[in-house]
């Protein structure tokens, strides 16, 4: 029966696709049958609704199902059987053209039907095997399947139809090959039948067929492997939501209600707001932080505590929280690790800033660090008082153990210009060993010592 | 917000349109800007990107203040779709992001300067008086970030045209000065040139950073988020 190849085609990628004509409908309610504007029993009008389509495509349906030893009707029986009538009347209007077209479906899947069972034809059952099966699983599928997932796959298998109508080349190829499949598949069973009866070519044809119409329902299958993966992403997405809200209650409202607390003393609050800002910003852009995430590839920033910029950062932040001020450090350069000399050079140029922003009398001190592959130059300036540095109490060890002599013993160089009522600005620069696999053998005074820096800061000229 | 009248400066002040998604950064800049501020006047602010465009075509602002971070697009978005349009409007990006990237982008985009949120009034009024003169306006971190991209690592690429792809060396000694916190009259002192040279210097480092083929522009700025 070559009529019912093409239509049978139809059926299976439209029983998942029958879904097509849906234009993204709202909310659809559970099967049931009409009772208005109906038919026979209102059973193809519901259907139709359920699956958000017109109603003549499921009529078409049903007929060509009828082709198939009788399935159309048979199926059209138990759903009558099965499916109850919706409970309040809507009214429908029908069109004199639509009863007219629904009742020649009718007739012509009625005789079809009985055509078919004249004919007694069983190449059809080679068809309705898998094509039952495939239908089945799509039936399971969909009502497994929530709403939203249901509008989304109706959407796709749309715009997958009407690429294969409307002309992608692909689509073309796909729909043509599937076809010649289920074809072949039909074709070896006639010549099996006829000539030979022998069970391998019904084994082919029935592979053929299957092959046929998992070509056909490519688009399909891809949609629900994409759907899957979507699902999983969205998953990630709602982790990571929670993460970000997760952070904002433990750090930003934590501070706001701090600084709500302590709104009468505008020191604290400003230390609040800058540390807060700090750890905020660290977060989302430091070399680990929320907002690096995805960028990948290339050679990352060494880890959090033994990179020189992050050392000066943190060093900064200190400064920043102790002193009530800004400190901005700029950073240029790629991040080197820390060696015992880069950690003196941290800590020269933390006492740099600590003076600044004890004697300085200035609310914002600059810091540019800028890393060479030979050299580290440290620049701390501040727009302050400025200073004479001969006139420096001989008493005053802060400048000259601190960042002098510390400077000296490491191999680094320190430049120190101050204009009264100018500023400040202190200059250290270090040399880099060309091999930085070297190091970490003298340990000495230089190790993160916080209290040997606080005493520093207590002798810290001028 | 829109009176076009307002637009246009008779007297000679300059014009200033706020573009930034929080009300509340908008209201504090204006009112930075409208006290003690004589000649600059903000003439409308805005703060989505669709209500920017629309708000600039009519009102032809002198100088604006462009947020980087917005959403549906941000600076950038503006940027591109205004500024075919009003090629005398000038664009200053006014962040709190610092994200490297974010800021190369805008500055891509046409942005004379950025400058970050944290700039006193005085200093903002500065950074547009000089926008609106015709240079260009980097804040320190700002010539950190393009002193980073245009240095010469190893491993990094060759200049497609040098011309653009580098620096000079005065470029470079200028990019250092802004990015160690110092004034155009203080850079001018240190390396002995004039105020109008070191404004000569910034603009083509900025013509530079717009132009530049170099292609560590963009992948730079995505690998290094350092603040």
């Amino acid at each position: 029966m070559p009529r019912g190849r093409p239509a049978c085609d139809h059926g299976v990628v439209s029983q998942p696709a029958a879904t097509s004509g849906a234009p993204a409908v709202p909310a659809r309610g559970p099967l049931e049958r009409r009772r208005s504007g109906r038919l026979v029993a209102g059973v193809a009008g519901g259907v139709a609704d359920h699956l958000g389509i017109d109603v003549i495509w499921v009529r078409a349906a049903f007929v060509v199902l009828a082709a198939i030893n009788g399935a159309g009707v048979v199926g059209y029986g138990l759903l009558w059987v099965f499916v109850r009538q919706e409970s309040a009347d809507v009214q429908r209007v029908t069109t004199r053209r639509e009863r007219q077209q629904a009742i020649g479906l009718a007739a012509l899947g009625l005789g079809v039907g009985l055509v078919a069972a004249a004919l007694g034809n069983s190449v059809i059952g080679w068809i309705v095997g898998p094509l039952g099966v495939a239908a089945l699983g799509a039936a399971v599928v969909w009502r497994e399947a929530d709403e939203a997932q249901r509008r989304r796959w109706a959407a796709g298998a749309r715009s997958g139809v009407t690429g294969a109508a409307g002309g992608g080349r692909t689509a073309l190829i796909r729909v043509v090959s599937g076809a010649l499949f289920v074809a072949l598949g039909i074709a070896v069973f006639l010549i099996g039948n006829i000539n030979l009866g022998q069970v391998q070519f019904g084994l082919l044809a029935v592979v053929a067929t299957i092959v046929g119409v998992a070509v056909l329902t490519v688009p399909w299958w891809v949609r629900l492997a994409r759907d899957l993966g979507e699902e999983r992403r969205q998953r990630i997405v709602e982790a990571e939501r929670s993460e970000i809200a997760a952070h904002l209650h433990d750090s930003v409202l934590q501070t706001l209600a701090l600084i709500q607390r302590q709104a009468e003393e505008p020191r604290e609050v400003l230390r609040l707001a800058r540390g807060q800002e700090r750890e905020l910003r660290h977060w989302l852009y430091g070399p680990q932080g929320y907002g690096r995430g995805s960028s990948g590839g290339g050679v990352k920033a060494p880890a959090l505590d033994e990179g020189l910029a992050e050392a000066l950062t943190k060093a900064a932040a200190e400064v920043e929280d102790t002193y009530a001020l800004t400190v901005s450090p700029v950073l240029v350069g790629a991040d080197r690790p820390l060696d015992p000399d880069l950690r003196a050079l941290v800590l020269a140029a933390r006492e740099a800033m600590v003076n600044a922003a004890k004697h300085a009398g200035v609310d914002e001190i600059s810091v540019f660090v800028e890393i060479e592959p030979d050299e580290v130059n440290v620049f701390v300036r501040d727009r302050g008082k400025g200073f004479d540095p001969d006139d420096v109490p001989a008493d005053r060890h802060g400048v000259a153990d601190s960042i002098k002599a510390r400077m000296a013993r490491h191999g680094g160089r320190v430049r120190l210009r101050s204009t009264l009522g100018e500023g400040t600005e202190v200059h250290l620069a270090m040399d880099l060993a060309t091999d930085p696999a070297t190091g970490t053998t003298t340990g000495d005074d230089d190790a993160p010592a916080p209290d040997a820096a606080r005493e520093d800061e207590q002798e810290a000229q001028p | 917000m829109s009176d076009p009248q307002d637009a246009a400066t008779p007297d000679g002040t300059i014009s200033v349109f706020l573009v930034d998604d929080h009300g509340l950064f908008r209201a504090g800049v204006r009112a930075e800007l409208d006290r003690g501020v004589p000649d600059v006047e903000v003439v409308g602010e805005a703060g989505s990107v669709d209500e920017a465009v629309a708000a600039i075509r009519h009102l032809r602002p002198d100088v604006v203040l462009l947020d980087v971070h917005m959403p549906d697009g941000g600076g950038a978005e503006v940027l591109r779709r205004i500024r075919p349009e009003c090629p005398d409007v000038v664009f200053l990006a006014l962040s709190v992001s610092d994200a490297a990237e974010d800021v190369i982008a805008v500055i891509r985009a046409g942005a004379r300067g950025y400058v970050t949120k944290t700039i006193s009034g005085r200093d903002l009024a500065d950074a547009v008086r000089r926008v609106h003169g015709g240079d260009a306006v980097f804040s320190p971190r700002l010539a950190g970030f393009v002193l980073d991209v245009f240095s010469d690592r190893p491993g990094a690429a060759p200049p497609g045209d040098p011309e653009l792809d580098l620096l000079t060396r005065r470029e470079r000694d200028v990019l250092r000065l802004l990015a160690r916190g110092y004034a155009y009259k203080e850079i001018a002192g240190e390396l002995f040139i004039s105020v109008k040279t070191v404004e000569t210097h910034v603009s083509s480092v900025l013509r530079k950073t717009q132009l530049s083929n170099r292609y560590e522009l963009s992948r730079w700025a995505s690998d290094r988020r350092l603040v």
